[in-house]
């Protein structure tokens, strides 16, 4: 019990003060490294204004001191208790940090792959069996002619289709192809139900156009086409499953003794990184498909455009298995 | 809903206890109201901006409006919460803020993140599954918040009441007996003094019979605390009673803390 507030405060607002000005001083640089005095200091002004804060909890009449008060304590606990190294924008370590949240994660990003390989096998058998399911599965209607038909109505075509709208497309695909990679990763929170769903119909597209060019016997049309964008953009959104199944790793948390919230806190990084790095992969994937994939013999062989892809593929590979490995 | 709770209470490893007052969803649209708006505002000025590279190539121009577009509606919460350590425009005006819901510091993963999981919140319209588990979780979490480890908080604002206006200094009885006054600035319940300023702010709005029982509800208040002796209360009405007790419950320590409210008592301070 405090008898004399007046005098309470006189003595104590000092250190209130003192503690707020500290307190500026780090948030506004939260990079910076403190020496050990000024550490000390803070802990010092922390614990006498948490005790300060105690004993006024007698004290109920003064709303304003107490909520000041509880303000100071809360932004130097947050401070002072905060274990995690603070958020600085590095671009090397940013580059880096998504192949290495990729690695830890090996085995999200094998189970996207499996379920897009479902869904593509689930995509190659209904066109096969039935051919007239294609209106269903494929709701696009360029898709809908024969493959022969649009192989030669392509190959022969004079003037470019794309003119003057090229960076609009480039833009729409750049947008829409993000959308689905975040929706992918945020459909993580449904226990990865929705993110199933996400990949699982990517695959059953992608595995029915296969069957429809592959039958068609143009089988090097599809892959001139789909390589040079495919071969970023199929990882990226794989990359997006993969986020999506973290995050429901961690709202399940099979066999782990750690609450909940933590496990959010253990995956927050790499999910960011993983997320931010497909963003990017897809800015190219976006720029390659509207300007080189929707040409085609004669005005880019195809060996070229599958040579770019492969390439592709490769470099992409190698970054994510080997950047930044220790 | 049952179990909602109106406030986050964290307890620190020193035995003290803070709290946040967590924002309801009634208030959180509002603020996501202002900052659809300002989406809107900064989109459109992207627009004409991007208008502006259509003399080059209208296709330049149509190919930036999107990106702006989708840019500007995505980054928007990424960037002002991060810049502004939790807040956005609409949070700042409504006195909003994002706080990690550990109390610790809030981190640009964690708002990137609360923000890309709108996409699936907004669904299927008007913030409906968002809405719905901020409805249905303790602490009025969205699916990002719940992701991102995050609440939304109000900002604390404490404004002195205006003293001169609502009781003006004059002789004040109560005074004459500094001990019993001491009590009864330590006895009163933040609660309740905070109705009587307000009951004394409207003071001239009432109904004269509503005025007489709901001064004479306070005044009983405050005399069930600490009782003066007669001395003290001769001549005074029960509203001229509550007037003084104010007085003493604020003129005492309330100067004497000389800390200017409002400014300082913010989560954080406003850069």
């Amino acid at each position: 019990m405090i008898i004399d507030l007046p005098r309470f405060v006189q003595a104590e607002k000092p250190y209130w003060d003192e503690l707020q000005r500290v307190l500026e001083t780090v948030e506004a640089e939260p990079a910076r490294r403190m020496p050990l005095p000024e550490i000390q200091r803070l802990h010092y002004l922390y614990e006498r204004c948490s005790a300060d804060l105690a004993r006024l909890d007698t004290f109920a009449t003064e709303p304003q001191l107490r909520a000041f008060l509880e303000s100071l304590v809360s932004r130097a606990y947050s401070e002072i208790h905060e274990t995690r190294a603070p958020f600085r924008i590095a671009w090397k370590s940013l580059a880096l940090a998504f192949p290495r949240a990729f690695r830890r994660h090996l085995g999200a990003f094998r189970l996207a792959v499996a379920v897009t390989l479902l869904g593509c096998a689930f995509g190659w058998f209904i066109v096969r069996q039935d051919p007239q399911a294609k209106a269903v599965v494929m709701p696009f209607p360029g898709l809908m002619t024969s493959p022969a038909e649009r192989v030669a109505k392509e190959e022969s075509a004079k003037a470019d289709r794309y003119k003057g709208v090229k960076a609009t497309f480039s833009a729409e695909l750049m947008t829409n192809n993000i959308r689905v990679t975040l929706m992918a990763m945020a459909a993580g929170i449904t226990w990865g139900a929705g993110t199933l769903i996400v990949l699982f119909f990517n695959g059953v597209i992608l595995g029915a156009v296969a069957a429809d060019y592959i039958a068609g016997g143009q089988a090097t049309f599809l892959a001139g086409w789909l390589l040079p964008h495919g071969s970023i953009e199929i990882p990226a959104i794989l990359l997006g499953g993969q986020a999506g199944f973290i995050l429901a790793g961690a709202l399940i948390g099979w066999g782990g003794r750690t609450s909940r919230s933590e496990r959010f806190r253990a995956v927050a990084h790499d999910l960011f990184a993983i997320v931010a790095g497909a963003a990017v992969l897809l800015v190219w994937a976006g720029l390659v498909e509207a300007f080189i994939s929707q040409y085609h013999q004669p005005v880019i062989p195809y060996s070229l455009k599958i040579g770019f892809g492969v390439c592709e593929l490769v470099a992409l590979a190698a970054f994510l298995g080997w950047a930044g490995r220790e | 809903m049952k179990n909602r709770e109106r406030s986050l209470t964290i307890e620190t490893p020193e035995g003290v206890v803070f709290s946040y007052q967590l924002a309801t969803p009634v208030t959180r649209s509002l603020a996501w109201a202002v900052d659809a708006a300002a989406i809107g505002v900064a989109s459109s000025i992207a627009a004409k901006v991007s208008q502006a590279a259509g003399l080059l190539s209208p296709d330049l121009a149509n190919a930036l409006a999107i990106a702006l577009y989708f840019v500007i509606s995505i980054a928007y919460g990424i960037v002002l919460e991060w810049r502004w350590r939790g807040q956005t425009l609409g949070k700042r005006l409504l006195g909003l803020r994002v706080v990690d819901a550990q109390g610790l510091r809030l981190q640009l993963p964690q708002i990137a993140l609360r923000n890309l999981l709108r996409v699936l919140d907004m669904l299927p319209l008007l913030y409906l599954v968002g809405g719905i588990a901020a409805l249905v979780s303790r602490k009025g979490q969205r699916l990002g918040d719940l992701a991102a480890n995050t609440v939304v908080a109000h900002e604390r604002m404490w404004l002195t009441p205006d003293l001169e206006q609502i009781a003006p200094a004059r002789y004040n009885s109560l005074l004459a007996w500094p001990h019993l006054a001491a009590r009864l600035r330590s006895l009163a319940s933040p609660e309740a003094v905070g109705m009587a300023v307000e009951a004394l702010a409207r003071r001239d709005g009432y109904d004269p019979a509503a005025r007489v029982e709901l001064f004479g509800e306070l005044a009983a208040y405050f005399r069930s605390l600490v009782e003066f002796p007669e001395a003290a209360l001769e001549g005074l009405t029960d509203e001229q009673y509550v007037r003084s007790a104010l007085r003493v419950i604020y003129g005492g320590a309330g100067s004497a803390s000389g800390i200017t409210v409002g400014s300082h008592a913010r989560l954080t301070p406003a850069k």
